[in-house]
């Protein structure tokens, strides 16, 4: 180790790493459904989606979960997303494709996709 | 891509009670529902709550499962992992709440604690250097070298008033300041790590669960003094923390965190681990540095000191693992942020290993000045059995025992001396009512007279004498007289004693003599043993009124000393009795007393 720069890159590559056990009160929660239902429609890609575009963009106050059936199955894939202001945001019928555009708009720039959640879908 | 990481114990407690079985259900249960790309199982240090071993941790939801067996692990990966639904009957269940769950740090246990020692056991992975730079390691030690004259980093550490954790308390900073200031060719940093009180193991937990923090902080004193080689004295009854510590030594070596032009700035730095044999003795400075040399570990007088004349004849420092663990973190830090916490005269704060009589056996670590009735009630989660507190044993055969009527001083160095006990290196053992205290500072005295070296007479001819003496009043032979010759002979050793091995043999003694001089003289005059636990004094009876002539006592007597007819109050022949305790045990209807 000849530089602080060297150790500066060790510590940007383990960054995401170390993202994944804060369990801190003020991070954006990102659930995916991941029962029999929710694996069924295809939540698996949605679930790595989220986790590839997080950690890509590098995102610390954001924490991807899965949690079991929420009672929706019809519009699964569902994912929820909780903001630290103790907002709650549904997205339903998610594909991987939307999670990237969820990711971006909603955890990265605060505009949540009204066109994916279930106040549009159920329409 | 990694979504969940699963943090497995892999302290030396939890590997007792099985963590790599379940670190191997995991892997495989894993690889069978192909979660090998998203989750990510870490082996780490000691997460403190030894009692609910073995531990699991996983994120990103933080769930805490406590104790875990190998065949539960099929249902955590497809419920947790696979689809997101936390086991709610293996988590600590002190978590589980009716509407949500409960944060770790929420918890009694952790709720008062203030990780800085134990900072990354039980978060990191100790076997990869990545981790620890992850979580700023290293980075201190880039601090120091690139922005700090060496001057300027003992001011700091003198500043910061962090005083040695092995037992003595002395500042330091001045002990660096002191080795610092003698000119010589070569200079030694030493680590203490042979942790040898009985009940103590948070310098083991510490190698185990954070081995990097010990390497950066020796680095940085090797800087700070003007040293280039460093020793760890671990003693090998520890497989797990030399092993560690020996992975953790390589990847510096190979990260070029230890070796040559460190960081470019041209000082060399490496070190090398010696094995301790198990002599308690050998956790004396000079008996430490004497066995590191290759001789047979004894004490020598001081002056002089190791900072003038220590390893090899030149200056050295030798700090304890725990104080290395809060080098680091002070340099990054800075001495403002250590000193806001703890005392007046104690900084900062102090690891306690807990055990003996309490539910949370464990590793804790709460800010100086928390008071003993906070860590034992409250941490501690108690007595088992709600049996009642009667004492606590601070540093271990060095320390002296602090009755419940002082268990609201809050904890310092200043305060334990004060009160007769010491600080020591943290083993924080715990006693009920059912212990004796004459028979407790007779198992400490065994053990020293045991370890004791033999170089001085004081400590060898006269700790076996006073063992004798607490062997006598134990067996109900002592006179009153016994009982004050005692207490002058342990003014002798403590003032005729080479080492502090001698000097601090008697405090059990006379602690408990101080405290509970009582229970002595029940010994001596009444002969009875009032906890009920020296057997010479004990004698079973059977209460004929409540006796239902069962004859199930009769039937599990070893020797055949109770007699009696069916249906008939039974009765014990004292002569033949070896008072096991056997029939008391066995009767269902409380009609068997010892006295």
């Amino acid at each position: 180790m000849k530089s602080l720069a060297e150790l500066q890159a060790i510590r940007d590559k383990m960054k995401n790493s170390i993202n994944v056990r804060d369990d801190g009160e003020d991070k954006i929660r990102v659930v995916v459904g991941m029962a029999t239902c929710g694996i069924a429609a295809g939540a698996r890609p949605v679930l790595a989606s989220f986790s590839e575009e997080v950690a890509k963009r590098g995102l610390g106050n954001v924490s991807v979960a899965q949690t079991g059936c929420i009672g929706i199955c019809q519009y699964e894939p569902v994912v929820e997303v909780f903001t630290p202001d103790g907002k709650k945001t549904t997205y339903v019928k998610m594909t991987a494709e939307k999670a990237v555009r969820v990711v971006n708009d909603h955890l990265v720039n605060g505009n949540p996709v009204t066109e994916f959640t279930i106040g549009s879908v159920a329409k | 891509m990694v979504r969940s990481h699963v943090l497995v114990c892999g302290g030396t407690g939890c590997t007792s009670s099985g963590s790599h079985q379940i670190i191997a259900a995991l892997e495989q249960e894993i690889k069978k529902n192909g979660l090998e790309q998203e989750v990510k199982v870490i082996r780490t240090g000691c997460f403190g709550l030894c009692a609910l071993g073995p531990i699991m941790v996983i994120y990103p939801e933080g769930s805490f499962y406590s104790m875990v067996k190998p065949e539960d692990i099929p249902e955590i990966v497809s419920e947790h992992l696979l689809k997101g639904r936390i086991v709610k009957r293996l988590l600590y269940s002190e978590t589980v709440q009716e509407d949500r769950v409960k944060s770790l740090n929420e918890t009694q246990f952790y709720k008062k604690q203030e990780r800085v020692a134990l900072a990354n056991c039980g978060v990191i992975d100790p076997e990869n250097i990545e981790e620890y730079i992850g979580y700023n390691g290293y980075s201190a030690l880039g601090k120091v070298l690139t922005e700090m004259k060496p001057s300027e980093v003992i001011d700091v550490i003198t500043e910061s008033g962090l005083r040695g954790r092995g037992g003595g308390g002395f500042p330091t900073g001045r002990k660096w300041a002191f080795a610092a200031a003698n000119d010589a060719d070569q200079k030694y940093v030493c680590c203490n790590a042979d942790e040898g009180d009985p009940g103590a193991f948070m310098d083991r937990s510490i190698l185990e669960g954070d081995p990097h923090v010990v390497i950066e902080a020796m680095t940085i004193a090797g800087y700070a003094i003007g040293a280039s080689q460093g020793y760890v004295y671990i003693r090998a009854e520890y497989p797990i923390a030399v092993s560690r510590l020996q992975i953790a030594i390589d990847q510096a070596r190979e990260y070029g965190l230890l070796g040559k032009d460190i960081f470019g700035s041209g000082f060399d730095f490496d070190l090398e681990i010696r094995l301790g044999a198990g002599a308690f003795v050998c956790g004396e400075e000079t008996a430490l540095m004497t066995s590191i040399e290759g001789h047979r570990g004894e004490p020598r007088p001081r002056p002089p000191f190791p900072a003038v004349k220590g390893l090899f004849g030149k200056p050295t420092i030798l700090n304890n693992v725990e104080t290395w663990a809060n080098i680091p973190q002070i340099i990054l830090k800075g001495a403002d942020w250590f000193k806001s916490m703890g005392t007046e005269k104690s900084k900062g704060t102090k690891v306690f290993a807990l055990g003996g009589k309490i539910n949370n056996t464990g590793l804790v670590e709460v800010p100086m000045g928390t008071t003993l009735r906070e860590i034992v009630e409250e941490i501690g989660g108690g007595i088992p059995g709600g049996k009642k507190f009667k004492a606590a044993q601070t540093g271990g055969p060095s320390g002296g025992c602090i009755p419940e009527s002082l268990a609201d001083t809050p904890i310092d160095y200043d305060n334990l001396l004060a009160i007769g006990s010491m600080m020591g290196s943290g083993g924080l053992i715990v006693m009920d009512e059912d212990t004796c205290m004459v028979d407790i500072a007779k198992f400490f005295l065994e053990f020293t007279v045991d370890e004791s070296c033999g170089k001085c007479t004081p400590c060898r001819v006269g700790t076996k004498r006073m063992y004798e003496m607490l062997s006598k009043i134990c067996k109900g032979n002592a006179s009153l007289e016994d009982i004050d010759k005692l207490e002058d002979l342990c003014y002798e050793i403590k003032a005729g004693s080479l080492c502090a091995l001698g000097q601090s043999a008697p405090n059990p003694v006379l602690s408990t003599l101080k405290y509970f001089r009582d229970e002595y003289i029940a010994h001596v005059v009444e002969k009875r043993c009032p906890a009920g636990v020296c057997k010479d004094l004990l004698t079973f009876e059977i209460l004929p009124d409540k006796c239902k002539g069962c004859t199930l006592c009769a039937r599990n007597c070893p020797t055949g000393a109770i007699s009696g007819t069916a249906k008939q109050p039974h009765i014990i022949d004292k002569t033949k009795c070896i008072k096991c305790g056997a029939c008391m045990e066995k009767c269902h209807f409380h009609a068997i007393v010892k006295k």
